[in-house]
């Protein structure tokens, strides 16, 4: 199933993306990239006890980007908020068992993703 | 499963024909055109300078005027850097038009750094550049002006009749970039005032690794490889004599089969573009009628081109982007991402689009895998946006203000 330029699993995560949609009054709503620039990741984060309970994504992109999306999904799942802001884009790369050079950006996107989704479950609950 | 390939102008399918009359020139005639005194040396050199006239015949050029290459990227290589070398101190002043390749654009870089001035011209929405531009951008330090005859991404044929007649009215060595183009529709140099024109082997069913540069009798452009005599001294280097000889019965089948295949691939064509425009917030690229032959272009609203090409792939149908994030997957990093810079001269918004896509039609294509293609779209973009944020805006936005 390994097709062209992308690992098997990141084909898997394209084809099939795990996490797809949007959480209404979600507790965190992240949105980097824009598509100018070819990406756009919007994260939605239901947080209950610290704990990330759910996770969903839109992403407009390219396979990595996609991939990269979804995997973070799965990755922050039941991860507490600490643990969730801790992930890196290599975490991401990992993962997905690596991306092209050029794509590294992708996994980038869904590190700042997760980043902006948690400052935005902080600022809503800091009161 | 039926395979659909739609990217020919990235490369085409080697006739078998072809590869039928390099196939000598491997094992058994695999002399040097160089080393002509003995027989095998002389086999080649006549291969060679048979294929020169058949590449000629196509482009209605006289033999001598062919100077064979390793491919486009050389040709227009030696086409800018030779012309402008060959014309001479004073001028340092080049002419391009905004969609022209890479090859001829990044030839620019080392002339700019040296102090030439290059003016770009502007096309209009069509990708089509008007001739009352080159008018007047044309000066008496004018050392070369390259417009193409057809462009890859968007299919649109440029006015090179007119132009080519204003650049001889002003004395101005004239470059046609017809990699594209050649063997497709047709190219007259008796008709079409250029003084260099850049074919391609493969992208007319002939080999990769075979190139030409036409050189217009009396056209003053310096070599830029620098070695032995061969080629008339235009490009040193033993030739690379079976694509050569495969470059030449390409272009004989070409000159013979194009109109056969215009006809073909113009009906595929419509057919393809007609089914297209079932899907919403498609929008067609290029000249709407002043195109190459089965050359259909398009941007979709809301959805990404790599990812519309991986899932036509994984249904068989293989075909090509000019989005940035589709390019150079094997680069270094991503400075090597650089998006076609032809949906920006023909102004198509960024923000809402980042990859055109293009199927180029070929000769052995079918109706049937132009039907697995529109078969295969609607549920491939239905599937994107219904991924995209940017789609989820766009209803919502509907929703409240109808």
């Amino acid at each position: 199933m390994a097709a062209g330029p992308y690992s098997e699993k990141v084909m898997d995560h394209f084809m099939n993306p795990r996490n797809v949609g949007e959480i209404e009054s979600a507790d965190g709503v992240g949105e980097v990239g824009n598509p100018a620039c070819g990406d756009m990741m919007r994260l939605y984060l239901k947080i209950d006890e610290g704990k990330v309970v759910d996770a969903k994504f839109r992403t407009f992109g390219c396979g990595a980007a996609i991939a990269s999306s979804s995997m973070l999904t799965e990755m922050i799942k039941g991860k507490t908020v600490d643990e969730a802001r801790a992930i890196t884009n290599q975490h991401v790369a990992d993962a997905l068992d690596g991306l092209p050079a050029v794509k590294i950006h992708c996994s980038v996107m869904a590190e700042q993703a997760v980043k902006s989704a948690l400052d935005d479950y902080v600022k809503k609950h800091a009161g | 499963m039926t395979k659909a390939f739609f990217d020919h102008i990235s490369t085409t399918p080697l006739d078998p024909g072809v590869f039928e009359a390099m196939r000598p020139y491997f094992l058994e005639s695999y002399g040097n055109p160089s080393s002509h005194i003995h027989d095998l040396g002389q086999a080649a050199l006549r291969a060679v300078d048979r294929a020169r006239g058949e590449v000629a015949a196509l482009i209605g050029a006289k033999e001598g005027e062919i100077v064979f290459t390793s491919g486009a990227t050389e040709s227009n290589n030696l086409a800018v850097l030779g012309a402008v070398e060959g014309a001479g101190a004073g001028k340092r002043h080049v002419v391009v038009s905004d969609v022209e390749h890479f090859s001829v654009m990044n030839a620019l870089i080392p002339l700019r750094n040296a102090g030439y001035e290059v003016t770009v011209l502007p096309v209009d929405r069509n990708g089509v550049v008007d001739p009352d531009d080159v008018r007047k951008a044309l000066r008496d330090d004018t050392a070369l002006l390259s417009v193409m005859h057809a462009n890859s991404e968007i299919g649109t044929i440029e006015p090179v009749g007119p132009i080519g007649r204003i650049a001889k009215e002003a004395g101005v060595t004239f470059h046609v970039d017809a990699t594209a183009s050649a063997g497709h529709i047709p190219l007259d140099v008796r008709e079409i005032p250029a003084d260099l024109v850049t074919l391609s082997a493969h992208n007319f069913y002939g080999p990769k690794g075979a190139g030409a540069l036409y050189i217009r009798e009396g056209a003053k452009v310096a070599s830029r490889t620098f070695g032995g005599f061969q080629e008339m001294g235009y490009r040193a280097g033993t030739e690379n004599v079976p694509a050569v000889v495969g470059m030449g019965a390409a272009a004989t089948l070409a000159g013979r089969e194009m109109g056969a295949w215009a006809g073909h691939l113009s009906r595929l064509g419509k057919t393809l573009r007609d089914g297209l425009a079932a899907i919403p917030m498609l929008h067609y690229t290029g000249h709407p009628s002043g195109r190459l032959p089965g050359h259909v272009s398009f941007w979709v609203e809301h959805v990404e081109g790599e990812s519309l090409l991986l899932f036509l792939n994984m249904k068989g149908v293989m075909a090509a982007s000019g989005s940035a994030c589709s390019s150079n997957l094997r680069g270094h990093d991503e400075e090597d991402l650089v998006a076609s810079p032809v949906l920006r001269a023909i102004g198509v918004p960024s923000d809402i689009c980042t990859g055109s896509i293009t199927f180029s039609l070929g000769k052995g294509n079918t109706a049937d895998e132009v039907r697995l293609a529109l078969d295969a779209m609607p549920g491939i973009v239905e599937r994107l946006r219904a991924m995209s944020p940017t789609y989820l805006d766009y209803q919502k936005q509907q929703a409240k203000g109808g």
